[in-house]
């Protein structure tokens, strides 16, 4: 038995270097992968940027203003609650197949960590160095720019990790809504076979964990240098009830 | 797409008339339909349960496997690294993926669903643990000392009913994220309510009400968790009153 998983696995393996022709006649695997690659990739950028664009300035806004709490929580809960599946298969049939469809119920997917993140980052800046840089005479956006926003930047970006690892496999449900991602050898496995299916979803974990990966390291430089030398002390002073939720792997 | 519920009509043998054997022309148009879903509500029932299932389950073993990770940890605290960055990876591993790679291993069915289930809930609720079992005030613990706890009653007496708040705060999290996740157990041939909306995903009203009924079973999931920790913390609620 052991023998003839390692044989599917390196089935597997040889169909993400080399293409051959698949049960349905085409060439599949290798370099044919590529389109779907791109495709998968182009999705998951273009979700995340949108979701960015929208959740980044309400939630630092929110978190900047102390108000709105209560929305981020149910937001993020809902976020948590509602499947995945569920959101593609609605966009799919209220709007059809397509690009844009799918990239709208990313979207929405993506929202609710960077939403939660932006906000938490925001509020739990030392308030003591809100209090100084008021002090110094900082408005309301000046203290917002200079003082809160580059505290919160490595749990914003947390955020957006979060949404971006979710996208990535999210995305794989592509083809149930007629975008060829990297997840088609495994919705439609007739046409690229069990090593195709097995392949594609060796990719798309390793895709996920590689994007985890790069985007803590990218994380870790933008913290903060004085953030970094006075240890953890920083983000360990996070509003009780946000980071008791929080689980974004975001350290 | 406005042909798809007329093929689907014809595929599925007058699944789109209602049990008054009218056509539903609301059914026709693929739209939101109460009355439909009122007629096809137990459709949703096995598969309800059958998630269910997958997510107790898949929650139950996970909170074994981390509570005792957590434990161990707790005592030798150099484990806590190398344990939240191997969950680490299994967390960050899409569950469709993890489905397809168990699945030369498992075979298709509830195993290979649970056993990506669980592995997803273990960064989630050993960290919660290990955070609620650190959050427990020194003074606690020297007062547990004074009154002759040995170092296993400290545990079960005193720092294990302090961390609950924190620890069942994961659980509810690993639960409701849980239920969301269950619903792709349909790709591992398992069932669940994501095969329900699988078996017919261009009909509006049966996806929505597979969605719903997620979203409804996350919440009672949650409102139970809560309302055990309320049980299981009586001096929480002491204080607050």
């Amino acid at each position: 038995m052991t023998l003839a998983v390692l044989g599917q696995l390196g089935d597997a393996i040889d169909f993400i270097f080399d293409k051959r022709e698949g049960p349905g006649g085409a060439q599949v695997g290798g370099d044919q992968l590529l389109p779907l690659l791109r495709e998968h990739l182009l999705i998951t950028i273009v979700a995340v940027a949108i979701a960015t664009a929208i959740a980044l300035p309400i939630g630092t806004w929110l978190g900047h203003s102390k108000r709105g709490s209560f929305l981020v929580v149910s937001i993020t809960n809902a976020g948590r609650a509602v499947p995945s599946l569920g959101v593609v298969f609605l966009f799919f049939a209220v709007l059809g197949a397509g690009f844009f469809n799918i990239t709208l119920a990313l979207i929405l997917l993506a929202i609710p960590p960077i939403l939660l993140n932006a906000y938490a980052g925001v509020r739990s800046v030392d308030p003591e160095a809100v209090d100084a840089a008021t002090g110094m005479g900082f408005t309301g956006s000046q203290v917002l720019r200079k003082v809160e926003l580059p505290l919160a930047l490595p749990l914003i970006f947390g955020g957006i990790k979060t949404s971006t690892v979710n996208v990535i496999a999210t995305a794989t449900l592509g083809p149930e809504a007629g975008v060829v991602t990297l997840g088609d050898p495994i919705i439609n496995p007739s046409s690229y076979g069990d090593a195709g299916r097995l392949g594609a979803a060796i990719l798309v974990a390793l895709l996920a964990i590689l994007a985890e990966v790069g985007l803590s390291a990218v994380q870790r430089r933008l913290t903060p240098q004085g953030v970094k030398l006075s240890g953890q002390a920083a983000p360990r002073r996070r509003l009780l009830a946000i980071s008791r939720r929080r689980i974004a792997p975001t350290s | 797409m406005t042909s798809t519920p007329f093929i689907l009509a014809q595929s599925s043998g007058g699944f789109f008339r209602n049990r008054s054997g009218e056509t539903d022309s609301c059914v026709e148009n693929n739209g939101f339909c109460p009355s439909w879903i009122v007629h096809h509500i137990d459709r949703y029932v096995s598969p309800f349960w059958q998630h269910l299932f997958l997510v107790v389950v898949s929650v139950a073993i996970g909170f074994a496997i981390a509570f005792a990770l957590a434990l161990v940890a707790h005592r030798r605290r150099w484990l806590v690294s190398p344990i939240t960055q191997v969950t680490g990876v299994l967390y960050t591993i899409p569950s469709l993926s993890a489905f397809f790679i168990l699945l030369p291993i498992t075979g298709r069915g509830s195993t290979t669903a649970i056993i990506a289930l669980t592995a997803y809930t273990l960064l989630i609720l050993f960290r919660n643990i290990v955070d609620g079992l650190d959050g427990v005030p020194e003074e606690s613990r020297d007062a547990g000392r004074g009154m002759g706890f040995t170092a296993q009653q400290l545990l079960w007496k005193v720092e294990l009913p302090l961390a609950l708040p924190t620890i069942m705060a994961g659980l509810r999290i690993a639960a409701t994220t849980t239920v969301g996740l269950a619903a792709l157990a349909t790709y591992a041939g398992a069932g669940g309510l994501g095969d329900q909306m699988a078996s017919q995903k261009e009909f509006i009203s049966n996806v929505a009400v597979g969605g719903a009924l997620c979203v409804l079973m996350a919440v009672g999931l949650d409102a139970i968790l809560l309302l055990a920790q309320r049980l299981l913390t009586p001096w929480a609620r002491a204080r607050t009153v």
